[in-house]
């Protein structure tokens, strides 16, 4: 056994790095241009690049796919569609049991707008786009259902055969007595939430470039993954090779992911294929729309939350029943969100009866998979609106609800009723000193001055817990407890970490966390050369991973918080267990006892004699140049790897308690915030947020992780909302759609720290970086709430939403009204009437709108118009608008013929863009001055990339289609000028379905 | 005005920080694309492709500008800037970059060039900037990691350093 080594002394004036904001070795780099993001990487010669044609449909058969044209286009290598990827792959692993399955692009059907259809290869990114546009998908819609609760009711569409009702899971849990406790209770209080859809949207989007050798039938991938690693047997399944055949290889930098990165592996198995069938690199840089429409998303989730609950506001039991909308598809490592805050269902309060129901479903929406918070901020709204609910019920302060259910400081190591060992802590304490420095009784004073004069302002409180490092076993509390002893045990989380001497003595360190900036370098620089009592610059620390030639097991990846908890610590046991052997081989050297030496300013010395020393770099180095001089039981210097599981992390017992989490770190908020009363906008006033992590290795990177996640709670708080209309189109498909909090928004937080180390960690240190996303949206929603003395709150908390709870629905508008009626919301519908006068007797004008040469001198960016019958039309449009172009194929019917007066028109428009139906009619009348009245109305919907991008815009440019086509109109009835619009059926639905098409 | 071929690549020559570069591109192409693929200067990143991140700002005849939104063929003839020009030398960095690392200003470092590039186009002409000029400013950039307020103090640091170095120059 080797002992314990001596760091470097901060008595002797060599103070440790740990525990310092020194700055961080990542960012001379990155601030000078040198980052190396997946991008930013050259690819081998001759490499291709693929593009995704995706449905713009949430639910449809697909009938037919012509790819010829496509693989016709110049510079096109391959067109593959879900055949072409089945040949060579077999489905991704579902989450639970059932005969399911999972592919990443459209086998015969489409279950979310979106899903991959095809996959073009080509010799640059342009030219695969260009082909894709030629490639007709012939669909037939079905029903769609997005709204989870409507998924599982009777008649709801069904989205897979193998999921009955649409429900994936269905479990029930009982802890403890809850029936008694709530048949026995005082008091019983309930809340029924929906917790939307959000993304922490990484402002870097996916990239992978992957290649794939015949001879070996092996596979080389390099992408922006975030683990977990578990995720690499996933992969390698699906492309039919042993793990030691695929590859995954990480670049060193990588621009953000807060869980997201992980929804990338579809894509890779998917690249992965298309390299395997066109025999070449192929890479593939996600764009923005792809990104908010199809990459992937935190859960959105119904919740019916009961609490048993004592006179004084002791809550006695609780009864959960979620119902968890995982999208379209229950991709891996999903139902995950549902179950990792299973041990944590009573949230920091000392709950000893619990009820559950927990439902999986599917619906015609992107699936679902790791988001900052993971399952947190979902469990945390409804258990925290309903402690508020409580105190209100009950006539108490909510505080006084938080304090009296809160876990004994006394109790640590504490077993939740659902399993979870909470490691260390003292919430009251905590929760004391937060009161006292956040000023809390200076806020309270504050609204009830605001309030006297009549203001909106409230104040929220939250006390969560948060759970880091992850239980690998903890997802399989979704089987039954004989389901689990089938299947065999699943726990643990393997951290890993490498320390490395070279011949002269340099210290390398590599570790598999795969940060996205969370600054993992530096940190495990400062914990190894406290250690070696080296200087910082003397460590370098790698954190790029290579499956094939690095340490790593499932657990690696950066997710669940478990970089300083699990990796730091690991890095740390390697550096020790080296320093242990160099203290043996210095000893022998300086002719002291082993237990003498110390490592300090980068001498190994005798403690009782620091001039009896020598340089660590010598003592390193031996290893390598001369190996037999080394004392017999000393080893080798030259490399140690580590691999580091907590013992606590144990698989689900026979009674499905689980231990979900290793650490959990406590926070506790308190905010106050003022409601504009005419503009109903939330304006944060104060924010206050005490964070017990255990040991923090580095405060500005812990404050850096809370202000992170503040702001983006915050976002998901106030703005943010990935949205559906009833028929399953994305509403959200832009950065001005979806709302990200800017400068203008954010203020600062004020963070507070208590340190209760963890007894389970080497450093004691807990995970941080998720708490604010638990814990933020419900504070900000309870400050709501107070201030407006509403029961319900609805995130986003929308200025919108807020007139609705303080006015009520908003009344229709008044009748007469001449506009277009913008799209939003649910409704996509595209409504407007007008006038507009041609030179030209309405006999000369009807006859030219019923000629086809006409309307294709008039139509803009009319190709053909082809006259199919008398009545039914059919037009070839391109249009673009700067960069962005689109190819359309209008078909118009025309009835109710009444020449030369009236006319109605029912017609249709698809293309890579999208897809619309218009419904309108003309009538034409003399103008008194030889020329035509023109009097139209129209009643349009739009879908697929339009909705999602241009709802916002679309009655403007309706609008302009509209002055385009008539301006032409006029033209060509023998001058005369506009004077306000016309209507084109064929103009505005291809001119609707062309705009602002992200294409790069 | 020239008119451009649609299918054909054209010839594209400007200055990037201070030196020649000249390439060749479709019409269509973006002044992004351009920058980050024919010229290897990488450091300009693209985040949205619609001008709303800001992640892809660079200077173009002293104007800040979106190159997502921006054409290679349009600067043909003109002066661009980007964040590999800001430090003064390859192991060096320039006072706001310092700034940024003091102040833990960056995380993931993706959105960051854009981010500097606003503010040192800004500080060059506004010496003594308030928070809220600085939050105005940077109103057009989205940053995920940070939560902003270290970004919005190194700035205020720079501006201030900027500032006293320029009066000592000037009082010598």
């Amino acid at each position: 056994m080797l002992q314990a080594v001596t760091s470097a002394n901060p008595g002797s004036g060599d103070e440790p790095w740990v525990g310092r904001s020194i700055e961080r070795v990542e960012d001379a780099a990155l601030l000078s241009g040198r980052g190396r993001f997946i991008d930013d990487l050259g690819v081998q010669p001759g490499s291709l690049h693929a593009t995704i044609l995706r449905s713009p449909h949430a639910h449809a058969d697909i009938l037919s796919i012509d790819v010829e044209a496509a693989k016709r286009w110049p510079g096109v290598a391959a067109v593959l569609t879900g055949s072409d990827v089945k040949a060579v792959t077999t489905s991704l692993v579902v989450g639970v049991k059932a005969p399911v399955e999972c592919w990443p692009i459209a086998m015969d059907r489409v279950r979310y707008v979106g899903e991959p259809v095809a996959v073009v290869v080509a010799t640059d990114r342009a030219c695969a786009e260009d082909a894709a546009e030629l490639i007709n998908v012939d669909y037939r819609p079905r029903g769609a259902v997005v709204d989870p609760l409507g998924a599982i009711s009777t008649g709801a569409p069904v989205l897979h055969d193998g999921f009955p009702g649409n429900l994936a899971s269905d479990r029930a849990f009982r802890y403890g007595d809850p029936d008694t406790a709530f048949a026995d209770a005082p008091h019983r209080f309930s809340i029924d939430i929906r917790y939307p859809r959000n993304s922490c949207t990484p402002i870097e989007t996916y990239g992978v470039i992957a290649s794939h050798d015949a001879g070996e039938d092996a596979y080389e991938v390099l992408a922006n993954f975030q683990g977990p690693f578990s995720i690499h047997t996933v992969i390698a399944r699906a492309l039919k090779v042993p793990g030691n055949r695929l590859r995954l290889r990480t670049p060193p930098d990588s621009g953000g992911s807060f869980g997201v990165k992980q929804g990338v592996f579809p894509y890779i198995v998917l690249i992965a294929a298309a390299a395997r069938i066109t025999g070449r690199p192929v890479k593939w840089i996600e764009d923005r729309l792809e990104h908010l429409t199809a990459s992937v998303s935190a859960t959105n989730r119904a919740t019916t939350l009961a609490a048993a609950v004592a006179a004084d506001g002791k809550i006695l039991a609780l009864d959960w029943d979620q119902v968890e909308d995982c999208g379209a598809h229950l991709r891996a490592p999903e139902p995950a969100t549902l179950y990792r805050m299973h041990g944590n269902l009573t949230g920091a309060y000392d709950i000893h009866n619990v009820k559950i129901r927990n439902r999986v479903v599917v619906t015609n929406k992107t699936p679902t998979g790791l988001n900052r918070g993971f399952g947190g901020p979902q469990v945390y709204f409804a258990l925290e609106r309903l402690v508020q609910r409580i105190a209100i019920g009950l006539g108490l302060d909510p505080l006084d609800v938080i304090k009296r259910n809160l876990i004994d400081a006394g109790a640590f190591p504490y077993r939740t009723a659902t399993g979870a060992l909470l490691d260390s802590g003292n919430y009251q304490e905590a929760v004391a000193l937060a009161v006292e420095q956040g000023r809390l009784a200076a806020l309270r004073a504050k609204r009830d001055e605001a309030r006297a004069q009549g203001r909106l302002y409230g104040i929220g409180f939250t006390a969560v817990v948060e759970p880091s490092v992850s239980n690998m076993g903890y997802i399989t509390t979704v089987l039954t407890a004989a389901e689990r002893r089938k299947a065999g045990p699943k726990n643990g989380a393997q951290a890993t970490a490498t320390v490395g001497l070279d011949p002269v003595g340099s210290v390398t360190v590599h570790v598999a966390s795969v940060p996205q900036g969370q600054g993992h370098r530096t940190v495990l620089a400062q914990v190894v050369a406290d250690v070696f009592g080296l200087h910082l610059k003397d460590i370098r620390v790698n954190t790029e991973i290579d499956t094939a030639k690095d340490a790593w097991s499932i657990a690696s990846g950066n997710y669940a918080s478990r970089f300083a908890a699990a990796v730091a610590g690991t890095a740390k046991i390697a550096a020790e267990r080296v320093a242990g052997r160099l203290a043996r081989i210095a000893a022998s050297q300086l002719n002291v006892e082993a237990t003498d030496i110390v490592f300090a300013r980068g001498f190994v010395a005798s403690r009782h004699n620091p001039e009896n020393r020598i340089a660590f770099s010598r003592v390193a180095a031996l290893s390598h140049w001369s190996p037999g001089s080394l004392p017999d039981d000393a080893g080798q210097t030259i490399r140690e790897t580590v691999f580091w599981t907590p013992p606590e992390l144990t698989p689900p017992d026979e009674d499905d308690r689980i231990n979900s989490s290793l650490c959990h770190g406590f926070i506790f908020d308190f905010c106050g915030v003022e409601i504009d009363p005419t503009t109903l906008e939330t304006r944060i006033d104060r924010y206050v947020t005490m964070h017990d992590c255990g040991t923090i290795l580095h405060p500005g990177m812990v404050n850096g992780q809370i202000r992170g996640g503040f702001t983006q709670a915050l976002g998901a708080a106030l703005l943010e909302e990935y949205a559906y209309a009833e028929d399953g189109s994305f509403l959200t498909g832009t950065l001005a759609d979806y709302l990200l909090p800017t400068t203008t928004e954010v203020p600062e937080p004020e963070i507070f720290h208590m340190e209760t180390p963890s007894p389970f960690t080497p450093l004691g240190a807990k995970g941080v970086g998720e708490g604010n996303c638990m814990s933020t949206p419900v504070c900000l929603a309870n400050a709501v709430a107070d201030a407006l003395g509403v029961a319900d709150v609805t995130l986003p908390l929308v200025p919108a939403r807020l007139a609705g709870l303080v006015r009520g629905a908003e009344p229709p508008p008044p009748a007469g009204g001449a506009t277009a009626a913008p799209a939003r919301g649910g409704d996509r519908r595209l409504r407007g009437e007008g006038q507009a006068s041609v030179k030209g007797a309405p006999e000369q004008v009807w006859a030219m709108l019923l000629e086809p040469a006409t309307l294709q001198s008039v139509i803009p960016g009319c190709q053909r118009v082809d006259k199919i019958t008398d009545t039914h039309f059919r037009a070839d449009v391109t249009l673009g608008v700067g960069p962005v172009s689109g190819r359309y194929r209008a078909d118009v019917e025309l009835f109710d013929l009444d020449p030369p007066r009236a006319v109605r028109l029912r017609g249709g428009a698809t293309g890579a863009l999208g897809f619309g139906n218009a419904e309108g009619r003309i009538t034409l009348a003399p103008d008194g001055n030889g020329g035509t009245k023109l009097t139209y109305s129209y009643d349009a919907a739009v879908g697929g990339k339009v909705a999602s991008i241009g709802g916002r815009l679309l009655d403007g440019a309706t609008r302009v289609i509209i002055g385009q086509f008539f301006t032409a109109l006029a033209r060509k009835a023998g001058g005369g000028s506009a004077e306000s619009g016309g209507f084109s059926l064929f103009a505005v639905l291809a001119k609707l379905a062309s705009l602002f098409g992200g294409r790069r | 005005m020239t008119r451009l071929k649609a299918d054909q690549r054209h010839s594209v020559r400007f200055t990037l920080n201070g030196r020649p570069v000249e390439g060749e591109a479709e019409p269509r192409m973006l002044l992004s694309d351009f920058l980050r693929h024919q010229l290897g200067a990488t450091g300009t990143h693209v985040g949205c492709e619609h001008g709303v991140c800001g992640a892809c700002t660079i200077v173009v005849d002293g104007m800040l500008t979106r190159s997502c939104l921006t054409l290679a063929a349009q600067v043909d003839g003109c002066e661009l800037k980007t964040v590999e020009g800001l430090a003064p030398s390859a192991d060096r960095l320039g006072v706001l970059q310092q700034a940024f690392r003091r102040n833990h200003a960056l995380q993931c470092g993706f959105c960051t060039a854009g981010i500097l590039m606003s503010l040192d186009h800004y500080l060059a002409t506004h010496p003594a900037p308030t928070e809220a000029d600085i939050r105005d400013l940077l109103s057009g950039h989205i940053c995920r990691c940070t939560g902003y307020t270290p970004i919005i103090q190194a700035a205020l640091e720079a501006a201030a350093q900027l500032a006293s170095s320029t009066k000592e120059t000037s009082d010598a």
